[in-house]
């Protein structure tokens, strides 16, 4: 599938803006982080930042971006649309958190209930842009159980880290959300690991044979394409990643999204003053770097059933 | 849901008229809404296509709204092949031209070379080429297939070229050779698919499995230039196993005409005639010898006979029997050089005759042959065959398509139920009675040519050569070279013009084709040629003018640019004259007429060509008080014209009150009434004269009546053609004519009275060794695209825009190619650099690709990095247009030697690999031409968004 | 919206006879003319005159080869969207705009709602929707509804712009849910069959399969021994005694 770049930023950066949203107001609802406000500015700013920005870039991707609104309508079926709603209905208690938070100086009562249901919206909305791909039986590499959990997990893991950043940059106590943060890496590197041993396991589902229906007659090749140029389907659909190109992007991915993060998680915990905010800023961005790459692996190593008339052999 | 109009009106206006997205003709209707052109269907209601439309006819609209149309007349400025022009006035146009074509005209006629190409108003401008009196005339027939219509009609006055078709609606098996999309395009495949459904066989002999082929019950992957030998064995076959129809050999052939024994003698060969002329037989009832044709003969067809004189006389039918039942046509023997199993043949030779005898058809239908004997019923031989460049576009063309129509004829199955029936007005007289004129004394200035310039030499005293044997016309046609070239050799006209060889011009005048590029062999000498200069700076072809509705190639080249329309903005008339869109069923002809009207300057060439004989003072053209004779153009002219008393360019609705078919008075209310009827007139024939024309009183009766035949006499199948037995008594030295040396070898073999086989590379004499280029090089034409104007069209380009070098994969694996791979494509001319694909279905030393699709730099408005240009390439660059110099320097055209038709397909190359680091960019490439019109082309385009919608 | 019918009153759709197309593209530039101007207008065209040149199209016609060495095939294969029963292609968009219609199952979509998420694309395995880059909306084949129930058009001409264009009659339109129907017979008959059907979107489109061919590889037994011998000089004789005998019959 194309990589396309409003998309990638989109999921990564409201993933890890809605993972901060909820670690923060669940947080401060449960009384773990304290209501300053110079940190629910900077938090809830940040969040906000990521979440609007990444639903800004996601209009991009869209042919007709002022039609926006009308993705609302059919949550009763596609997971974009619950995802849209989803998303929107996350402003409403997030917003009422960070109101008492940054406003009134208060993460209790009602603002604490605020908190909750900002977090369990936030994971909600991820949960949806998780289903978008998962639901798809058009992409093998999509629709594996354990693609929505990475979108989970993933945006929990950046969340936390920018989090734990935003405590120790401000001053306040880090290692609780930096633990939250170790183990969201620990547990997404793990869920990524066996995602990848999924894909790379199951075996293709259709083959071109199945695709044209003429397997009964043999093998089949395509002779001459439709178009000589690509089409839309094959620009969207058709865009294809070498086998020992993809390995070393997972590599990559390994490194800087979970390896290098982790490392210096544990390095903050270990070091001196000023070491730990540094290393877990610097851990912070290995990790967006990190994550960017692993949204778009995600899409170039997913192979779609429609290439099999363009003469993929499986898919 | 939404809201949904299910009916919106389609357009406000529905115009019928006729398709040229091809040559095919096809009836469209053309909707149009507030004045564009909407949307361009197929006319259910016309013959031709009842109703469908092909690829290209439904992209017309992005053929009408070019780019790369031409806007004004343009004169040179820069060099001749840079594209540099100004847009002048046509009125400065029409009067330089003028100048240039008086002046010639009052000089020496014949120094204006005038040819046409892919244009169907050939009745017109050959009428104008005679009225001014050059003898250098052709369309583009000599490079398309004129060794179709050649054998066609020397061997049964029709052919497959457009003169006759199978009967689908019947035929049981239908053998298809060398056929990718033809002239047909449209009725073939709607054929097609009903014999697929009605389960009839079809066998398709070409060395490429694409289109037909692939639809085919049984594909015959033939090594090209083979076929003759294939069918000759098929023959063999059918002769040995006595699956023949020896009747309708009695009746309708010259089977029984008694061919004269004396060897050494003028008349060896010949036939035996009596006092009147006619050839003798040996009637077998009373065993006299009786003239031919007569009324209640039961002819020998074996035996020798003695004539009157004492001499031995044998049927034809002995001879070919001797030669075809010989052991070197057996199956065996042409196995091997065609690559096609002896089982196959035989296997193939015994369903012909099932499918023939077994199935016949008997048609409860009265007829009465010439004879006036009426048969209660239609006997039918469910086979038929078609062909076309697969076959004629081999040097040894002529011939094989002879074979084949031996073929259909040993079956009994040329215009009976089920077999290839002739499409009128054919069947006509073997061969048609025209001679072609051109000979030294029929040129001379300010006069006319006494008659057509294209005919059908039966002697060599009908060829056009001066006293020393030279050919009189700038193509050489009706030379020695090629004694039959019935439709000229258009793609020998630059280059013989420019050397000099048979003599120099002063104008060239074209029309219609391509010929810098890819109508063209060897194109890059053909460039020099164009652009040759001689020792004054002059160039060698001191004047071009041309005539191109489109930025083409050859546009650059000229000197003097005469825009054209395009096909929605003018008249044209399909003519019966010309090549009519009859059916088998009925002759049929058709308009197109202005459905839209220009938005450039431009001009109908017609119309130029009217108002041009006009200025030129052309008797045709001119009112005896010197006023223009058509003062309302084309229109005016396809109305009022004559060709001979009655008979004009249209045969519908003739007569003062439009009550007669063929023959009657100019009709002013005419193109009113084509127009009102969908643009054509059909003429259907009664059901007893829709069979066995050649023979049939009824239809010989009417269609000499309307003036389709010169008289009711039956037309005789030549199995035997005997005048070209006459040549090659000449270039034996029987005959006291005087023959040049040098081409008296080459004629007397390749005269050859009965079709015979020869490797095409024989005629190329001191040709190119087979071991330094083992394979086999052809094209097909993409059924989507036309020649070289597809790629000016937004949509079709998007199918194709750049085309592979097709290649078996076992020779891909012996020279280790990949899909994608680039290979130099090498031959005895130079070498081309390509793209590779690698297929299962072709012959396995056999490779192909797209037809013209490269283009050229600059041409056609397309982008400098078009895919056309930058991969798209040309085998046309590989193609030599002289063969290599024979004994004495002579060179000969690529061409067959009986016909001179162009031989396209005897290229012969090898692949190289290209190395690692080569660009992957298609070689030559030549100098980017400048733009004829500075049009932008759109970057986007969003055609149709102004009459779309859902709601009304 | 999106979601789908129940069932719907008539599957209309084409059958596509594998047997007899020779991918001629006419129904696929009938396709584009009729709809560029017509439901789906424009159906946009980037890059027309240059390097590279694509655009939206809603049937395209592809060539296979099948099989091996001299049992194999040349198969030509047209390709546009089958308006399944039950495709995700509908159910994934979020605006509605893609819908299934109940009365006669075509699958549209609505580009004046359409957002262009391309979503539907996505969820469709024939590859068979198109987004339009000038429009900014998603293209599919519309079945021709703005055809076959026109009233504008002469009844005759009623079908849709490709399946009156195909020269072979390889395209065949009707009522696939009516097992009385032509289409459902000739699907009947010739074994019809659905692309990809293990994907269960359940095509309404069918698929009619090449025929088996009818040459050397099926030839019961294709080698029959001459029927007389080939060198000797009276061979030639014989036969012309044939003819003789033949033609003295005739006589009589
Ligand atoms: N390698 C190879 N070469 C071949 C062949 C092959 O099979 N292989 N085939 C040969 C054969 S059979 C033929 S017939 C030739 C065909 O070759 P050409 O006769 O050259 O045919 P085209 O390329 O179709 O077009 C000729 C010109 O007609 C112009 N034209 C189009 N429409 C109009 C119009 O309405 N008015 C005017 N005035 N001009 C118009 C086009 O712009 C183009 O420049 O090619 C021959 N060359
Ligand atoms: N779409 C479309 N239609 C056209 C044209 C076009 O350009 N495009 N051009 C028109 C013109 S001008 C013409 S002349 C006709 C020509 O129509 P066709 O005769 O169909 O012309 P080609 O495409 O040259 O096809 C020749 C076929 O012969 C095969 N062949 C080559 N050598 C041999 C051989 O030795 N033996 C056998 N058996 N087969 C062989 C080739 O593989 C190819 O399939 O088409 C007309 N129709
Ligand atoms: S075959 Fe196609 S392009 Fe040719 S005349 Fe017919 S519709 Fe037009
Ligand atoms: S073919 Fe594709 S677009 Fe058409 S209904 Fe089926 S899934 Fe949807
Ligand atoms: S592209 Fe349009 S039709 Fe497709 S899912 Fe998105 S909104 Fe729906
Ligand atoms: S039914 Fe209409 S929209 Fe669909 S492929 Fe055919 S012509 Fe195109
Ligand atoms: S129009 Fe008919 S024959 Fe041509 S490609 Fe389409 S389905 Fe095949
Ligand atoms: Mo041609």
């Amino acid at each position: 599938m194309h990589p396309a770049y409003s998309v990638i930023v989109f999921t990564t950066a409201s993933g890890a803006g809605l993972g901060l949203i909820a670690l923060l107001s669940a947080g401060a609802a449960l009384g773990l982080i304290p209501p300053d406000r110079t940190l629910g500015i900077a938090g809830f700013g940040v969040g906000f930042a990521l979440f609007t920005g990444g639903l800004l870039s996601s209009t991009l991707h869209l042919g007709r971006p002022e039609r926006a609104w009308r993705a609302f309508s059919e949550w009763r079926s596609s997971w974009l649309s619950r995802e849209g709603v989803a998303a929107v209905v996350t402003y409403v208690p997030a917003g009422i958190a960070a109101l008492g938070w940054v406003m009134l100086g208060r993460s209790d009562g009602i603002f604490a209930v605020a908190g909750v249901l900002a977090a369990l919206a936030a994971a909600v909305t991820v949960y949806c842009t998780g289903q978008i791909y998962a639901s798809l039986p058009t992409i093998r590499q999509w629709q594996q159980p354990l693609t929505t959990p990475v979108y989970l997990i993933l945006a929990l893991a950046t969340g936390a880290l920018l989090a734990t950043a935003l405590l120790a940059v401000l001053g306040h106590p880090w290692s609780l959300a930096a633990r939250v943060a170790f183990l969201a890496l620990a547990v997404g590197l793990l869920m990524k690991m066996l995602y990848w041993r999924a894909i790379d396991t199951s075996r293709p589902r259709y083959t071109i044979e199945a695709a044209t229906g003429l397997g009964a007659l043999g093998k089949v090749r395509p002779l001459d394409p439709p178009h000589t140029q690509p089409n839309f389907v094959m620009r969207e659909m058709g865009f294809e990643i070498a086998r020992k190109h993809a390995e070393r992007l997972r590599g990559f991915v390994v490194l800087t999204l979970f390896a290098l993060p982790m490392a210096l998680l544990a390095i903050a915990g270990a070091a001196p003053s000023p070491i730990p905010p540094m290393a877990i800023v610097l851990a912070a961005g290995s990790a967006a770097v990190g994550v960017l790459v692993e949204r778009w692996l995600f899409f170039a190593e997913a192979e779609h059933v429609s290439m099999l008339y363009y003469g993929k052999a499986a898919a | 849901m939404p809201p949904l109009d299910t009916s919106r009106p389609v357009s406000d206006e529905v115009k019928a008229t006729t398709c040229y997205m091809c040559a095919c003709r096809c009836g469209i209707l053309v909707h149009l809404k507030d004045g564009e052109v909407r949307y361009i269907e197929g006319n259910p209601d016309h013959p031709v296509n009842k109703g469908v439309i092909c690829g290209k006819g439904a992209a017309g609209i992005m053929q009408h709204l070019s780019p790369a149309r031409l806007r004004a007349p343009l004169l040179r400025t820069g060099e001749r092949g840079k594209g540099e022009f100004k847009e002048i006035s046509w009125e400065e146009a029409l009067s330089l031209a003028t100048d240039w074509l008086g002046e010639v005209r009052d000089r020496d006629p014949k120094r204006l070379a005038f040819f046409t190409g892919r244009d169907q108003s050939q009745s017109l401008t050959g009428y104008w080429a005679i009225q001014y009196g050059t003898p250098n005339y052709a369309a583009h027939g000599g490079f398309c297939s004129v060794n179709m219509a050649a054998a066609g009609l020397y061997t049964f006055g029709g052919a497959f070229w457009e003169f006759g078709e199978p009967d689908w609606e019947r035929t049981e098996y239908f053998l298809l050779f060398g056929v990718a999309e033809d002239h047909g395009s449209n009725p073939i495949k709607k054929a097609l698919g009903t014999l697929k459904k009605r389960g009839a066989k079809i066998v398709a002999v070409n060395p490429v499995r694409t289109g037909y082929g692939a639809i085919a019950d049984e594909w015959i992957g033939i090594k090209p230039g083979t076929d003759g030998l294939f069918v000759a064995a098929l023959i063999h076959e059918l002769l040995a196993t006595r699956k023949i129809d020896l009747d309708y050999l009695a009746r309708y052939t010259n089977a029984p005409w008694l061919v004269i024994d004396a060897p050494g003698t003028a008349e060896h060969g010949l036939f035996a005639r009596d006092e009147a002329g006619k050839a003798l037989v040996h009637d077998l009832a009373t065993g006299q010898l009786v003239g031919a044709p007569a009324a209640g003969l039961k002819p020998a067809l074996t035996g020798r006979h003695t004539l009157a004189d004492g001499r031995a006389g044998q049927p034809v039918f002995a001879l070919l029997a001797e030669r075809y039942l010989d052991p070197h046509h057996a199956p065996e023997a042409a196995a091997e050089a065609t690559g096609v199993p002896a089982s196959t043949i035989r296997r193939i030779a015994a369903e012909l005759a099932e499918a023939a005898f077994t199935k016949e058809i008997r048609l409860a239908q009265p007829w009465t042959d010439w004879t006036g004997e009426t048969h209660a019923e239609m006997v039918g031989r469910p086979v038929s065959m078609h062909a076309m460049r697969g076959i004629s576009a081999h040097a040894n063309g002529f011939h094989t398509c002879r074979l084949i129509h031996i073929l259909q004829i040993l079956l009994g199955s040329i215009d009976c139920p089920g077999g290839f029936r002739y499409k009128p007005p054919y069947p006509k007289p073997v061969p048609p009675p025209l001679k072609p004129f051109g000979k030294p004394g029929h040129v001379k200035p300010r006069e006319p040519l006494g008659g057509p310039h294209l005919g059908f030499p039966t002697s060599p005293a009908d060829l056009l050569v001066d006293d020393e044997g030279k050919p009189t016309r700038i193509d050489k046609a009706f030379s020695w070279e090629a004694p039959f070239a019935a439709h000229g050799l258009m793609h020998m006209v630059i280059t013989n013009a420019a050397l000099g060889n048979p003599y120099s011009i002063d104008v060239l005048f074209l029309y219609m084709a391509n010929m810098s590029w890819n109508s063209t062999m060897n194109v890059p000498a053909v460039l020099e040629h164009l652009t040759a200069k001689d020792e004054t700076g002059a160039y060698k072809i001191p004047k071009i003018i041309y005539s191109d509705a489109y930025a083409s190639e050859m546009v650059a080249y000229a000197d003097l640019i005469l825009p054209d329309t395009t096909y929605l903005e003018r008249y044209d008339c399909i003519s019966l004259l010309d090549r009519p869109i009859s059916e088998a069923d009925g002759p049929a002809d058709a308009i197109r007429h202005p459905v839209v009207t220009p938005d450039r300057d431009v001009r109908g060439f017609q119309e130029v060509l009217i108002d041009l004989g006009h200025r030129l003072k052309l008797p045709a053209f001119t009112s005896p008080d010197g006023s223009p004779k058509y003062p309302g153009g084309y229109a005016d002219y396809i109305v009022n014209h004559e060709r001979s008393p009655g008979i004009g360019p249209l045969a519908g609705w003739r007569g003062e009150d439009g009550a007669n078919f063929g023959k009657g008075k100019p009709n002013p209310d005419q193109l009113r009434r084509y127009i009102e009827s969908g643009g054509f007139h059909m003429h259907h024939l009664k059901p007893e004269q829709r069979f066995y024309k050649h023979a049939n009183k009824d239809y010989l009766e009417w269609a000499t009546a309307v003036g389709f035949m010169p008289s009711s006499e039956p037309v005789i199948f030549q199995l035997y053609v005997e005048p070209m037995q006459r040549f090659r008594l000449a270039a034996e030295g029987r005959t006291g004519e005087s023959v040049p040396e040098q081409h008296r070898a080459r004629v007397a073999r390749y005269f050859d009275p009965l079709p015979f086989w020869y490797p095409p590379e024989d005629v190329a004499g001191a040709g190119p060794s087979r071991t330094a280029y083992p394979i086999h090089a052809v094209t097909q034409r993409p059924m989507h695209m036309y020649h070289s104007w597809g790629t000016q069209n937004a949509w079709l380009r998007q199918i194709t825009n750049e085309n592979r070098l097709y290649v078996h994969r076992d020779l891909g694996r012996r020279l280790g190619l990949a899909d994608d791979d680039w290979v130099w494509i090498v031959g005895a001319l130079g070498r081309v650099k390509a793209p590779v694909r690698l297929m299962t279905g072709c012959h396995p030393d056999t490779v192909w690709t797209w037809n013209a699709i490269g283009k050229r730099q600059g041409a056609w408005a397309l982008d400098p990095d078009a895919p056309e240009t930058t991969k798209g390439f040309l085998l046309n660059h590989l193609i030599s247009e002289l063969m290599p110099e024979q004994a004495g320097g002579y060179r000969y055209s690529n061409s067959d030697p009986v016909t001179g038709q162009a031989a396209w397909y005897d290229l012969m190359v090898r692949l190289e690999r290209c190395a690692p680091g080569e660009p992957h960019e298609t070689s030559p490439r030549f100098e980017p031409l400048g733009r004829p019109t500075q049009i932008d082309a759109p970057r986007e385009l969003r055609f149709g968004e102004a009459f779309g919608g859902r709601r009304s | 919206m999106t979601s789908l019918p129940q069932r719907t009153d008539r599957k209309l759709g084409l059958v596509i006879d594998l047997d007899i197309c020779v991918g001629c593209h006419g129904c696929a530039t009938s396709c584009k003319e009729w709809n560029t101007g017509g439901y789906s207008a424009p159906l946009s065209d980037q890059d027309p005159y240059g390097a590279d040149p694509h655009g939206a199209w809603l049937n395209r016609i592809h060539a296979y080869e099948v099989g091996e060495g001299a049992a194999s095939r040349t198969v030509h294969f047209p390709r546009s969207c089958l308006h399944c029963e039950t495709p995700a292609c509908v159910t994934v968009c979020p605006t509605g705009a893609s819908y299934k219609r109940a009365e006669d199952g075509i699958v549209l979509v609505n580009p004046d709602t359409c957002i262009g998420c391309k979503l539907c694309s996505w969820a469709c395995p024939y590859g068979a929707r198109e987004y339009d880059y000038a429009h900014g909306v998603m293209k599919k084949c519309t079945l021709c509804v703005d055809r076959i129930y026109n009233t504008n058009i002469p009844e005759r001409d009623r079908v849709p712009a490709c399946v009156k264009a195909c020269p072979t009659g390889a395209r065949a339109f009707g009522d696939l849910g009516d097992p009385q129907s032509e289409v459902s017979r000739s699907v009947a008959v010739r074994g019809g069959y659905n692309l990809l059907e293990a994907f269960g979107y359940q095509p309404v489109n069918k698929y009619l399969p090449p025929r088996e061919r009818r040459d050397a590889t099926t030839a019961a037994r294709s080698a029959s021994p001459p029927t007389m011998p080939t060198s000797d000089g009276t061979s030639i004789e014989r036969f012309f005694a044939w003819v003789d005998r033949t033609l003295s019959a005739k006589e009589t």
